[in-house]
């Protein structure tokens, strides 16, 4: 088989086909100024000239202070995540289910869905999913199953993506989507409340929300259960380290984005949706899951499990399309945790927080700058600058630094918000540099 | 007390106006080993021969369709721990759901015992 593709054979038998003479023919409807203008890439280098160059490049990288959080977060990612999972069992296997050769893999998930019940207080995990967006709209046509019903209640402090990418996987499926605007970056719990009817499938909330605030929804979770809806929270795992589980405060599916865990920013990706309910709702829990069995031999072993709720067997009555999952992504978050430790998660989660109040201080203390509420935040918080924020942004990245993220793209009237992210990363200096960057800046 | 057969292997029986269905023993030992049985919602209305409920074994996912129109007014939470009834007992206490019937003409659409085990001898 021939790895060549269009042979200036196949160019010809193609050309011959359309009955254009030439490739200039072909493509002379398109205006010259927009054709590509030249093709002329350099020779080839050797090796030693390659590095060279590639090391030249990459000197004049910046690389960016960074405070912008809103999903995707700067944390240390420890050696051993990228030494064990670089191991050539794990990063060159493709869809390793086969029990028979395949248990390493089989156990890792089978770990990680655990780490995951333990982290969220949830009794069952899937897999995993491919980010914490697309995992939320899993969950909401989850609970739209479940029900039988075609109506959802969303909190619009949940991501902004997150709740674009929920919109667009139920474009065709005729369901109504109540969004409850947020009051001063708190949830809304009088409007929530009344939008709650007999047809609410489920509340969709996140925590902490897209402002950084942090919140007890224990009483939304009663709310909803009150009228036979469901609550899906969207939880930021570092954050558990010392928030109450969602488990614990009666959500029915957990979902969120597995970046955080080990997986490196990397301009955006990849990166691991995670998914969790309670036993109940096990049949319809999308994507794979991974069980623990006895051999003939009486011996523990993994195997893929519950399948037939997949589309292999049910085919269009499937619980899902999903049939794939981000498997080293979620090994990088198992590695990641497990390195981490149980103590260290509360520590991690302690020191974010510690830094994040510090940050809070420092920065509320510059004249025209104020926090939009005195409300508990884990390490992300929201501030209103005397000046569009987009703007003072793009100005302290002259200097190297990425103060946050603004809000005015995402909310009416917020113009002025900035949401900063602190993370074990920081330092009190570049917390320090940033207060004076801001004073500059306003 | 008669009971009505369908080509997709259900059975319903009357009794005091109730309908009492689920599979027929030849389904169950098809089907081999049921790992699940998936209840209808109470109250749900369904047509005569349109999906009912859900039933998986180590072999296969199918659907049960309703033998007759009607409402369903109880289901077998017992299948929910031990659906393994259903192979026990396919066409009694591995019942599925109590329906109250639409519309009992439609019997004449269903099969006797007698006609069904006829049935069954032409898919051989």
């Amino acid at each position: 088989m021939s790895y060549s593709p269009n042979t200036p054979e196949d160019i010809r038998e193609m050309l011959a086909a359309i009955g254009a003479a030439s490739v200039d023919e072909l493509f002379a409807p398109i205006p010259a100024e927009l054709r590509a203008q030249s093709f002329a890439l350099p020779g080839g280098m050797s090796e030693m000239e390659l590095l060279r160059r590639m090391k030249e490049l990459a000197g004049n990288d910046r690389p960016l202070i960074g405070f912008i959080g809103g999903g995707y977060y700067d944390h240390y990612i420890p050696a051993v995540v990228d030494h064990l999972s670089g191991r050539a069992e794990f990063y060159t296997a493709y869809t390793p289910y086969q029990p028979e050769c395949s248990q390493g893999t089989l156990q890792a998930l089978f770990e990680y869905q655990t780490i995951i019940c333990r982290l969220t207080g949830m009794e069952v995990s899937n897999a995993s999913l491919y980010d914490g967006g697309t995992a939320l709209a899993e969950a909401a046509m989850m609970a739209l199953r479940v029900t039988g019903r075609n109506r959802l209640v969303i909190d619009a402090a949940v991501n902004p993506f997150s709740r674009e990418i929920v919109r667009t996987y139920l474009t065709n499926l005729g369901v109504e989507i109540i969004e409850i605007s947020s009051k001063n970056g708190l949830v809304d719990r009088q409007a929530l409340t009344a939008a709650l009817t007999d047809q609410t499938a489920a509340v969709i909330l996140q925590n902490p929300n897209f402002f950084g605030t942090v919140d007890d929804l224990s009483d939304i979770a009663t709310a909803a259960h009150e009228k036979g809806a469901l609550l899906i929270t969207s939880v930021y795992p570092i954050s558990l380290g010392m928030l109450k589980s969602p488990g614990a405060m009666g959500a029915d599916i957990v979902v969120g984005d597995g970046q955080s865990l080990g997986n490196p920013l990397s301009f955006g990706g990849p990166s691991f949706g995670f998914i969790a309910t309670t036993k109940k709702y096990i049949r319809n829990l999308p994507g794979r899951i991974i069980g623990e069995t006895l051999d003939r031999n009486g011996k523990r072993g993994f195997v893929l499990t519950l399948q037939a709720r997949e589309q292999h067997i049910k085919r269009h009555k499937a619980t899902s399309n999903i049939c794939s999952n981000q498997s080293l992504c979620a090994l990088r978050g198992l590695i990641y945790l497990t390195s981490v430790g149980r103590e260290g998660l509360v520590e991690l989660a302690r020191l974010n927080y510690d830094k994040a109040e510090y940050a809070k201080g420092v920065l509320g203390a510059v004249k025209g700058v104020q926090l939009l509420n005195a409300v508990p935040t884990f390490n992300e918080f929201t501030l209103v600058l005397a000046k569009d924020a987009a703007a003072v942004v793009r100005q302290l990245l002259d200097s190297g630094v990425a103060a946050g993220v603004p809000l005015g793209a995402y909310y009416e009237g917020m113009d002025n918000c900035l949401v900063v992210t602190v993370t074990e990363k920081r330092t009190k200096e570049e917390i320090d540099a940033l207060a004076k960057q801001l004073e500059a800046a306003l | 007390m008669e009971t009505y057969f369908t080509k997709e292997h259900e059975w319903v029986k009357i009794k005091e106006g109730v309908a009492s269905i689920g599979i027929s023993e030849h389904a169950a030992h098809e089907l081999g080993d049921i790992t699940f049985v998936e209840l209808p919602q109470m109250g749900k209305v369904v047509k005569q021969f349109e999906a009912l409920a859900g039933i998986e074994s180590v072999k296969a996912a199918s659907d049960i369709y309703a033998p007759l129109s009607g409402k369903v007014i109880k289901v077998n939470e017992a299948l929910n721990d031990t659906p393994e009834i259903v192979n026990e007992a396919a066409e009694d206490a591995g019942w599925i759901a109590w329906l109250e019937p639409a519309d009992l003409a439609e019997l004449k659409n269903l099969m006797s015992r007698a006609d069904y085990d006829t049935y069954l001898k032409g898919l051989e």
